[in-house]
């Protein structure tokens, strides 16, 4: 059978976001992928050296919209270890607080849009309508709903009161509801078993070789969480368990993410009932001593890595952001091969991929079996005059 | 008379087509829950689709970067007439934080002619209902 090679993207309607795939398919059996990055490089780690450390906070908050807060404690830990401050407990409390609010919000988000790639849209939903109570909740503490502007060098910069405190555990007991909920539905629904089960196999082995992170990681049997094995903010003392699942395909990821929801409302529960008493922040000079920092968090798509080196100066020399997704995308590129056209998009959904984080061209016109490298104004002239040729057939 | 009945039904309701032009997302998912339950825009008629060709309304977020510029003037060249874009977001109208990063162009508005802002970072989902209503009343009032 012929060799066709079809791209994918950066606007394609299966696609939320930017990106490109160059997809070689044999029938409907794909047998070779190419990833294509970087159409949301905006340049920003050269930004993060022109601005002050407190214009970076905000600026590392918008380095993705989805997981906005784990960044900004990302980069507020890599400072602190420089300046060798320590947050006061309650705090770290409110920081992993608000981390595991977003782990929620964000695994919410994952559920939906995963239902609406198998086309299974009531999913969307409800999970989507469920998600905005965590917003309402961030509303509530921060004043904004996707980015919080509370995280900040020292601790955070706001303290929750009692009726708050209500309103959260009220909001985790509908949450737990549902989540259950969710569980019996992704573990019993034809429509998922029958749309994720052994689509998007990843390996234990390959999983490792790869470096895949975060519920792909857990998904492929590997039981490895930042937040357990090398706990920082409030983790140490926090119980939750680390969920993995051995289907190794899209839909362990789904379980090892409902799960993962629980344990999140556990958490939560836990530190409000648990908030320590005293001061939210400490403060710290402006500008940071010479030295350098690695600060890891887990962020709900997996491992985020923070590297900062200063140099006396109220402003950074690097700051280097290793965003999950990158790390993700590669085993996206091997678990596409051999899988079915119409599972692509639900494999990429697969990783919950955020090219935000990541991404801080190749035209082909396909001739039978060639392909020929047209720019980018070539190509928009000829399909302008193909379409125009098109309205008078 | 036709083309009065063309207009009426694109008031009543207007397709839209989201282009991601280097946002980080927060604009994306705020107007996906514009979509949902809570929010509902479809109830003014407005619907989300993935071609440009089928879209009256491009919804463009972010900075342009580098890379998209092109892509976003072959996408609003695929729009039919007549094609209205909305630019969703701080960054979208100038460019915002991302000012002075050395792959952001800055707003829509350097790159293709955008017929409404809706500032916020990112707005909440009623002000994109108020941006799409206000943009709407304009082109009913337009002859």
């Amino acid at each position: 059978m012929a060799r066709v090679t079809i791209p994918i993207g950066p606007q394609h309607p299966a696609l939320k976001e930017p990106e490109r795939f160059m997809v070689t398919v044999e029938g409907e059996t794909i047998v070779d992928a190419d990833v294509r990055i970087g159409h949301i490089h905006r340049g920003l780690e050269k930004l993060f050296e022109q601005r002050t450390y407190l214009q970076n906070i905000h600026i590392t908050e918008r380095i993705c919209g989805i997981c906005s807060f784990t960044h900004s404690t990302n980069f507020c830990q890599a400072t602190e270890y420089i300046l060798g401050v320590e947050p006061p407990r309650r705090g770290l409390y409110l920081r992993t607080l608000m981390n595991e609010f977003e782990r929620i919000h964000s695994h919410l988000l994952w559920l939906g849009v995963a239902g609406h790639e198998m086309g299974f849209d009531t999913l969307l939903m409800w999970s989507w309508d469920d998600r905005e109570r965590i917003l309402d909740l961030f509303e509530d503490i921060t004043g904004n709903r996707v980015t919080h502007a509370f995280n900040t060098i020292g601790g955070v910069r706001r303290d929750i009161t009692d009726a708050q405190i209500q309103r959260i555990l009220h909001t985790m007991d509908i949450m737990e509801e549902r989540t259950k909920a969710y569980i019996q539905v992704g573990l019993n629904e034809q429509t998922i078993l029958k749309r994720t089960q052994g689509v998007g196999i990843l390996t234990t082995a390959d999983a490792k070789r790869l470096c895949a992170v975060g519920p792909r990681l857990r998904a492929s049997n590997v039981k490895y969480d930042v937040r357990k094995n090398d706990p920082y903010a409030a983790y140490g003392e926090l119980p939750f368990e680390v969920i993995t699942s051995d289907t190794l395909d899209v839909h362990g990821q789904l379980v090892v993410r409902a799960l993962e929801l629980l344990e999140c409302v556990k958490m939560c529960r836990y530190m409000v009932q648990n908030l320590p008493a005293g001061e939210i922040r400490v403060k710290v000079p402006r500008k940071v001593p010479p030295g350098e920092a690695i600060s890891r968090t887990e962020a709900p798509r997996g491992e985020d890595i923070h590297y900062l080196r200063s140099n006396g100066t109220d402003k950074p020399e690097r700051l280097k952001v290793r965003a999950p997704t990158l790390a993700n995308i590669l085993n996206v590129a091997h678990t596409l091969k051999g899988a079915n056209i119409a599972d692509i998009p639900l494999i990429v959904a697969g990783i919950d991929p955020c090219m935000g984080c990541m991404d801080r061209v190749l035209i082909l016109d396909r001739d039978k079996e060639s392909c020929k490298v047209m720019s980018a104004e070539q190509l928009r002239e000829y399909s302008i005059e193909w379409y125009r040729k098109e309205a008078y057939r | 008379m036709f083309e009065k009945m063309v207009k009426l039904s694109r008031v009543k309701s207007p397709w839209v087509c989201h282009f991601n032009s280097g946002s980080c997302n927060g604009c994306d998912i705020e107007i996906i829950a514009a979509l949902m339950p809570r929010f509902d825009a479809e109830r003014f008629g407005v619907l989300l689709k993935g071609s440009p060709r089928h879209a009256d309304v491009l919804l463009c977020t972010g900075p342009v970067t580098g890379q998209m510029k092109e892509r976003l003037i072959k996408i609003y060249e695929q729009m039919p007439e007549p094609k209205f874009v909305v630019a969703f977001g701080e960054c979208a109208c100038t460019g915002a934080v991302y000012t002075g990063a050395y792959n952001v162009e800055g707003g829509i508005d350097k790159v293709i002619p955008v017929n409404a802002y809706v500032p916020g970072c990112p707005p909440k989902p009623e002000a994109i209902l108020d941006g799409v209503v206000k943009l709407l009343t304009a082109f009913k009032e337009s002859e």
